[in-house]
């Protein structure tokens, strides 16, 4: 059943040469707002939290109207149950942890249910903290800490300002778990603002791809991916089409996993997630090859028929294309093979992917959630 | 043992009671003016510096003297509180408490504004999305942050009012009893023939009150700033 739409917005501001219009809509789970830095990412979330006011338009939140320039409706940000977790964390340096997770509180007539306050502690690993200052704090638990007082005010939507963005890779690795797991246990849905495209694959359902001040595109985050003209915009280096798949079979003696999606299998190294788990992963363009005939006596695991959609060539030395096999695939391969197979949109070809392409790396972009079926 | 005469508790008492209530109303009044200067951007904001700053560069007859020629019986101002309230402040030790809290106001400004400008207003944004209104905003995140500056301040505008003499001498004279603080009874006494001994008492207590009001917050202010360490 399709959801209605959650969040609404169109708005325009203008402040000095710089003009931020965007008009998009998504429903619930984490939607990222991808971009370059001055793309207006931050300035659209501050215009929603209310922080800064737009010059027109409206800003609705379920049946909430927020913002409406018309009708001159401008709710306050502590009024609008809008949860803002900030790239620098934000603590406050006169309160231990405690305090600041529960700072919201006083401002919140019902009680807090001690089984949520449990349940947002656990999630976020931060029992073992609760009495140190914000100082004593790594960037990673300052940041957990932060997700958590804004989780806490119990708010109808969290925006996430980058928050991984001032962690260095190892850190990240450890706070990202955390709010996959929010994501796949609590019901507030997430504007997250990142201009790294690993997260957005890991976290994201939808994407809003902002490109100075506009909104470029919007959707799901494989669709989007899979649009080679968006390819500027998503990141050279990060070519790869994204694919959504479930986990079919553990091979023991080759240690491998076998994946399904779309009537195809996919067979990468072993990785330990039980069957039927679902899981979003990318395909490099660069790992993926094409031949014009069936391969047969092929040392590579993974060869899918499918059909070209489309031939974008870089300028210089190589082309991207776009297949589709049921699913979107994308291949990097130079412009002299394209030319020297005569490979033309509709011809049908067979694209090959090294299971051991799918390194450890490339695991890492795995998103390990289990979809809830609604 | 040293033991006070009751000249001398006099003074005192008068002294305290005049800087107490020179920064009962110092202090609401230059956590405003900080709060003006740090946060709001207007046409003449400089000239409002300029003029809560005169204190500081103007020598104190000029403004006790300012004073005396505004809150007079014939002051624009003092006939005014006459009129309206029966109230006169002049040659009254409630004109004293005047004069040492104008005197006083710059440093407490100066302070406060000081800290204020130095809180990141990022946290300030960050308790109004977790639902503070700005006043709360203001009780529960900035005054917390902007209490070492507060404390400063207030330590210094009491020494200041404490130590006050010109604009008090010119403003409401050397009343024993009424306006007759520690430094205008200290001065007294050095133009009093064999004063010398009394003077030096005074001296001593005077030491002593600054002294205790430094050290007590010396260990205040680094009880706050292990807080926000």
């Amino acid at each position: 059943m399709q959801q209605k739409p959650y969040i609404n917005i169109d708005i325009k501001r203008k402040r000095d040469d710089f003009t931020l219009s965007a008009k998009f809509q998504t429903k619930g789970g984490i939607t990222a707002f991808f971009g370059r830095s001055g793309s207006g990412k931050t300035s659209l979330i501050d215009l929603i939290s209310g922080l800064d006011t737009p010059d027109s338009g409206t800003i609705t939140i379920g049946d909430q109207v927020l913002f409406d320039a018309e009708s001159r409706i401008n709710i306050a940000p502590e009024k609008r149950n809008i949860g803002y977790v900030f790239q620098e964390g934000r603590l406050f340096p006169h309160l231990n942890v405690k305090s600041n997770l529960l700072y919201a509180r006083r401002f919140i007539n019902t009680a807090l249910d001690p089984v949520m306050f449990k349940t947002i502690i656990n999630l976020l690993g931060l029992e073992h903290l609760l009495n140190r200052r914000p100082s004593t704090l790594s960037g990673g638990e300052k940041q957990r800490v932060a997700i958590g007082r804004a989780l806490l005010a119990e708010p109808q939507l969290l925006l996430m300002d980058e928050p991984l963005a001032s962690l260095d890779s190892a850190r990240k690795a450890e706070i990202l778990p955390f709010i996959e797991n929010l994501r796949d246990h609590l019901k507030t849905p997430i504007l997250y603002v990142s201009h790294a495209m690993d997260e957005v694959i890991r976290l994201a359902d939808t994407m809003v791809l902002l490109d100075h001040g506009s909104v470029v595109a919007q959707g799901e985050v494989e669709d989007l991916m899979s649009r080679l003209d968006l390819r500027p915009l998503t990141g050279r280096y990060e070519a790869g089409a994204v694919l959504s798949v479930q986990i079919a079979a553990h091979d023991k003696e080759y240690g491998l996993t076998e994946l399904s999606f779309s009537d195809h299998k996919l067979i990468i190294p072993h990785i330990d997630l039980p069957i039927g788990a679902h899981l979003r992963m990318r395909i490099r363009a660069r790992d993926v090859s094409l031949s014009t005939s069936k391969p047969i006596q092929t040392s590579v695991l993974n060869v899918f028929k499918a059909k070209i959609i489309e031939i974008a060539p870089d300028g210089r030395s190589q082309c991207e294309i776009l297949l589709d096999m049921g699913a979107p695939l994308i291949a990097r391969i130079t412009r002299k093979s394209v030319v020297e197979l005569n490979m033309k949109v509709g011809d049908t070809i067979y694209a090959m992917v090294k299971a051991a392409a799918i390194d450890r790396h490339s695991l890492g972009l795995v998103g390990t959630r289990v979809r809830q079926i609604n | 043992m040293f033991a006070l005469t009751p000249f001398e508790i006099g003074a005192i008492q008068l002294s305290l009671k005049v800087a107490g209530l020179a920064l009962l109303g110092c202090l609401p009044m230059g956590l405003l003016a900080a709060w003006v200067l740090a946060r709001c951007d207007f046409y003449g904001k400089s000239l409002l510096n300029g003029v809560i700053h005169l204190p500081l560069v103007l020598p104190p007859v000029v403004v006790g003297y300012l004073l005396l020629v505004l809150f007079g019986k014939q002051g624009a101002l003092g006939r005014w509180l006459w009129e309206t309230f029966e109230v006169s402040i002049a040659f009254s030790w409630k004109g004293a408490a005047v004069a040492a809290g104008i005197m006083a106001f710059p440093l407490m400004v100066r302070s406060i504004r000081l800290s204020l400008e130095l809180v990141d207003t990022g946290l300030e944004d960050a308790a109004r999305t977790l639902g503070a209104s700005p006043k709360w905003v203001f009780i529960t995140v900035t005054l917390p942050l902007i209490l070492p500056g507060l404390l400063t301040g207030t330590i210094l505008a009491f020494a200041r009012s404490l130590g006050e003499f010109g604009a008090t001498i010119t403003f409401v004279s050397n009343i024993p009893g009424e306006t007759q603080t520690l430094p205008l009874a200290l001065y007294s006494l050095t133009q009093a023939p064999n004063g010398d001994v009394g003077a030096l008492r005074l001296v001593v207590i005077s030491v002593v009150i600054g002294l205790a009001a430094l050290i007590a917050s010396e260990a205040l202010s680094r009880r706050i700033n292990n807080r926000l360490r």
